[in-house]
C-alpha cells in the first residue's frame, strides 16, 4: 500500500512536466512539423559533445546566481523582477574595471567580480529604495529600472565605449587577455563561474534558514505586517534583500562578459533574468533546488537554437516549454490541493 | 497652418494611443472585480500575432479581430481558474503567462514575420468627421479606433451607472459584503476578467492591424506594462486611465517632435527609447510617494485637497486577495 501511495505520488510529480511536453507536441503538430525529431533536436543541441555540454554548464551559472539571488528577494515576499537590469549594471561596472584597469589577471578579475557585485547591488537597492520610499510596486519599479539599464548600456557601446571601427550591436572591443576569466582548455566555460555559482547557493542556503536576517526576511515574507509590529527592522532588512539579491545578479552580469563574451554586448542579460524568476518559482524560493532546475533550463536553452539550424523552427519553442512547465506545475499543484479539500468536505 | 500641425498631431496620438487605452480599460475592469491580469504584455504579444495571423490567412480582418479577442479572453480565463478556483497567486500566474505567450508569439508568429497584410479600413463617420476641429481629432479614424473610444465611455457607465456595475464594485471593493448579499463573486470575477482580457485581445489587434501593421519579433515593445502602470496611475477609474493614456501619448510624440529637431541631435536615440519606462517609475512616485503628501501639506489646503483628489487613487479593497466562497 506504502509502495502504491510513493508511485503515485511520483506519478503526481511527472505529471506538470508531461502536461507541458503534452502542449508543446500539440503545438508542434499545429505546425506541422514532427515533434519527436523536434525534441531529439533538442536534446542532441545540448548534450551530443563536451563542448555543447560545457555550454549548459555556462549557461547555469547565470540562472543559478540569479535564481538563488530571487530566493532572497522571494523569501522576503518581494518581486525582484529587476534582476534583468542588475545583470546589465554588473557587466557595465565590470566592464568599465576591465576597460580602465591595465592589471595583472588575479586584481582586475577579482576587482571586477567585486565591481559587478557592486553596480548590481546598487541597481536592487534602487528597486527597494523606490519600493519603499516612493511606494512603487517592486515590479513596476523593477520593470522600468531593466529598460533603463537596457538604455544605458546601448548608450555606453555607441558612444564612449565605441569600437576604433565603429559601433553597432555586436558590442566594445573585446576585452584585454587579464579580463578574460580562465577557461577550462577549450571548452566555453570557466570553472571558476562554475565555483562561484553552487557557493552562492550553499550560502544563500545557510543564510536564509540559519541566520536572524533569514528568519526575518521569512517572516516578512509571511505577513510584513505582523513582522513589523514584531519589532522586524523591515525597511533595512527589505532593502539588504534587493541589494544581496542585485549582487548575485550583478556578479552574473559580470562573470557573462567576462568568461562568455570577453567585451561587453548591449544585449548582455538576453532575457536571462527573467528566465531565472522562473526557475526561482519552480524551485519554490529554495537555493537548493535552484541549480537542479538551473540545468533543466539551461539545456533547453542551448539545445533549442538546434531547432533553427534543422527544422526551421523558431527556438522560442524552448521557451515555451521551460514556461509551460511552470505553469503546469502551478495548475496541476492548484488542482491537487482541489481535490484534497473536496475529499475533506465529503 | 498651425492649428492644421496641432489638429493632425492630436488626432495620431488618439490613434497612436488605441492599444493602450484598449488594455488599460480592460485591466481596469478586471481589477475592480479584484483580479490582476498581469500578463498584459504577453497577451498583447499573442493576440496581436494571432489577429495578424488569422487575417493574413483568411483575408477577413473582422476574423482577425474576433480571433485575438478570443485569444487575450482565453488567457484571462487561465488566470480567473488558477487564481479563483485553484487559489494560485494571481501575480505568479501573470508572470508566467506573459512569458509563455511572448515565446508562444514568436514560435507561431515565426512564419508572418514581416509579410504586409491585410489591414483596418479608414471609415471617417459621416457627418461627425466634418465638425471642425473635433471631427478630425476624433471621428477619422477606423473601426477599432472608436471601439477605443467606446469602451472608456462604456466602462464609466456600466461601472457607475448600473446595477451591476455597482456588485462589480462591490465584489473588488469587499467580496465578503457582496457575498453576504447574495452576489456570487466568483462567477462576477470569472466573468469580468475575461471581458477584461478580451478588450486586452483587442487591444493586441490594434497593434497589428491598425498602429504597427504587421507582426515582428518584439512587435509590441513592453507596451502591456505600460497600460498596467496607468491602471494604477489612473485610480482605477475608466476617465482618469484614458487621461493617463492620452497624456502618454501626448509626451510620447513631443518626444518624437523633439528628437526630430536638430538642437537635440546630440540627444542619444536609446534615451528616448527608455524614457517612457523611466516616465512610468516617475508617475506611479507621483501618485502614490508619501514625499508628494509633504509637498501638497505646503499648499492652502483647499488647493491640496483638490490636487490630491486629482491625482490620487486608491485600489480596489480586495485587489488580488483570494475570495473563499461558501
Amino acid at each position: 500500500m506504502k509502495g502504491i501511495l510513493r508511485l503515485k505520488n511520483v506519478l503526481l510529480g511527472l505529471a506538470p512536466v508531461v502536461l507541458a511536453l503534452l502542449f508543446t507536441t500539440l503545438i508542434l503538430v499545429a505546425v506541422g512539423a514532427p515533434p519527436v525529431e523536434a525534441y531529439r533536436n533538442i536534446l542532441s543541441g545540448a548534450f551530443e559533445s563536451w563542448q555543447k555540454i560545457a555550454d549548459v554548464v555556462a549557461a547555469c551559472v547565470l540562472l543559478i546566481l540569479c535564481g538563488v539571488g530571487m530566493s532572497i528577494t522571494f523569501t522576503a515576499g518581494q518581486w525582484n523582477v529587476g534582476v534583468e537590469g542588475q545583470i546589465v549594471l554588473g557587466a557595465i561596472f565590470a566592464t568599465w574595471v576591465a576597460r580602465n584597469l591595465l592589471w595583472p589577471q588575479v586584481p582586475v578579475l577579482t576587482l571586477m567580480l567585486l565591481a559587478g557585485m557592486l553596480g548590481g547591488a546598487l541597481w536592487g537597492a534602487l528597486a527597494g529604495l523606490l519600493k519603499v520610499y516612493g511606494k512603487v510596486h517592486e515590479i513596476f519599479g523593477g520593470l522600468g529600472l531593466n529598460y533603463v539599464a537596457q538604455g544605458l548600456a546601448i548608450w555606453l557601446i555607441f558612444n564612449p565605449w565605441k569600437p576604433a571601427d565603429g559601433a553597432t550591436m555586436s558590442g566594445t572591443d573585446p576585452f584585454p587577455d587579464p579580463a578574460w576569466m580562465p577557461r577550462l582548455g577549450d571548452l566555453r566555460v570557466a570553472p571558476l563561474a562554475v565555483i562561484l555559482a553552487l557557493l552562492s547557493a550553499a550560502v544563500v542556503y545557510f543564510l536564509l534558514r540559519g541566520t536572524r536576517w533569514g528568519l526575518e526576511l521569512k517572516a516578512m515574507g509571511k505577513n510584513f505586517r505582523s513582522a513589523f509590529l514584531l519589532g522586524v527592522p523591515s525597511t533595512p532588512r527589505l532593502l539588504t534583500a534587493f541589494a544581496a539579491c542585485g549582487a548575485l545578479a550583478g556578479l552574473a552580469g559580470a562573470i557573462r562578459c567576462s568568461a562568455r563574451y570577453g567585451r561587453m554586448l548591449p544585449d548582455i542579460s538576453g532575457g536571462q533574468g527573467y528566465l531565472s524568476l522562473l526557475v526561482a518559482l519552480l524551485a519554490g524560493y529554495r537555493p537548493q533546488w535552484v541549480p537542479l532546475i538551473a540545468l533543466f533550463f539551461a539545456a533547453v536553452g542551448v539545445g533549442s537554437p538546434r531547432l533553427e539550424l534543422n527544422m526551421q523552427l523558431d527556438s522560442s519553442l524552448g521557451g515555451v516549454l521551460r514556461a509551460s512547465v511552470v505553469l503546469a506545475v502551478m495548475l496541476v499543484g492548484g488542482w491537487r490541493a482541489l481535490m484534497a479539500r473536496r475529499q475533506e468536505t465529503t | 497652418m498651425e492649428t492644421d500641425f496641432l489638429v493632425q498631431t492630436l488626432s495620431s496620438i488618439v490613434a497612436a494611443a488605441t492599444p493602450v487605452v484598449l488594455a488599460s480599460i480592460g485591466e481596469t475592469i478586471s481589477e475592480k472585480s479584484g483580479v490582476i491580469n498581469l500578463s498584459l504584455d504577453g497577451s498583447i504579444a499573442l493576440s496581436a500575432m494571432a489577429g495578424f495571423a488569422v487575417a493574413f490567412t483568411t483575408g477577413s480582418v473582422t476574423l482577425g479581430v474576433l480571433a485575438a479577442m478570443a485569444v487575450g479572453a482565453f488567457i484571462a480565463l487561465i488566470i480567473a481558474t488558477a487564481s479563483i478556483t485553484l487559489r494560485q497567486e494571481q501575480v505568479a500566474v501573470g508572470f508566467v503567462l506573459t512569458m509563455l505567450c511572448m515565446d508562444l508569439a514568436d514560435f507561431l508568429g515565426n512564419p508572418f514575420v514581416r509579410k504586409p497584410g491585410p489591414s483596418v479600413v479608414h471609415w471617417p463617420i459621416p457627418y461627425l468627421s466634418e465638425i471642425p476641429i473635433l471631427g478630425p481629432i476624433l471621428f477619422d479614424h477606423n473601426l477599432v479606433v472608436y471601439l477605443s473610444l467606446l469602451s472608456i465611455l462604456a466602462a464609466w457607465w456600466w461601472i457607475y451607472k448600473t446595477q451591476p456595475g455597482l456588485k462589480l464594485q462591490g465584489v473588488g471593493e469587499r467580496p465578503e459584503s457582496a457575498f453576504a448579499r447574495g452576489v456570487n463573486v466568483s462567477r462576477f470575477r470569472y466573468v469580468y476578467t475575461v471581458v477584461g482580457g478580451a478588450l486586452v485581445g483587442l487591444a493586441g489587434a490594434s497593434y497589428s492591424l491598425s498602429i504597427k501593421l504587421g507582426w515582428s519579433h518584439r512587435h509590441t515593445f513592453g507596451i502591456g506594462w505600460i497600460a498596467l502602470a496607468i491602471v494604477i496611475f489612473g485610480g482605477w477609474s475608466p476617465w482618469r486611465v484614458a487621461a493617463g493614456c492620452y497624456l502618454f501619448g501626448l509626451l510620447k510624440a513631443l518626444g518624437s517632435i523633439l528628437q526630430r529637431n536638430p538642437a537635440f541631435a546630440a540627444v542619444p536615440t536609446q534615451i528616448f527609447s527608455s524614457a517612457p519606462f523611466a516616465l512610468m517609475i516617475f508617475a506611479l512616485m507621483l501618485v502614490s510617494s508619501e514625499g508628494v503628501d509633504r509637498l501638497l501639506a505646503l499648499l492652502p489646503t483647499r488647493l491640496a485637497r483638490r490636487i490630491d483628489r486629482a491625482i490620487r487613487g486608491r485600489p480596489p479593497g480586495g485587489l488580488g486577495k483570494p475570495f473563499v466562497q461558501g
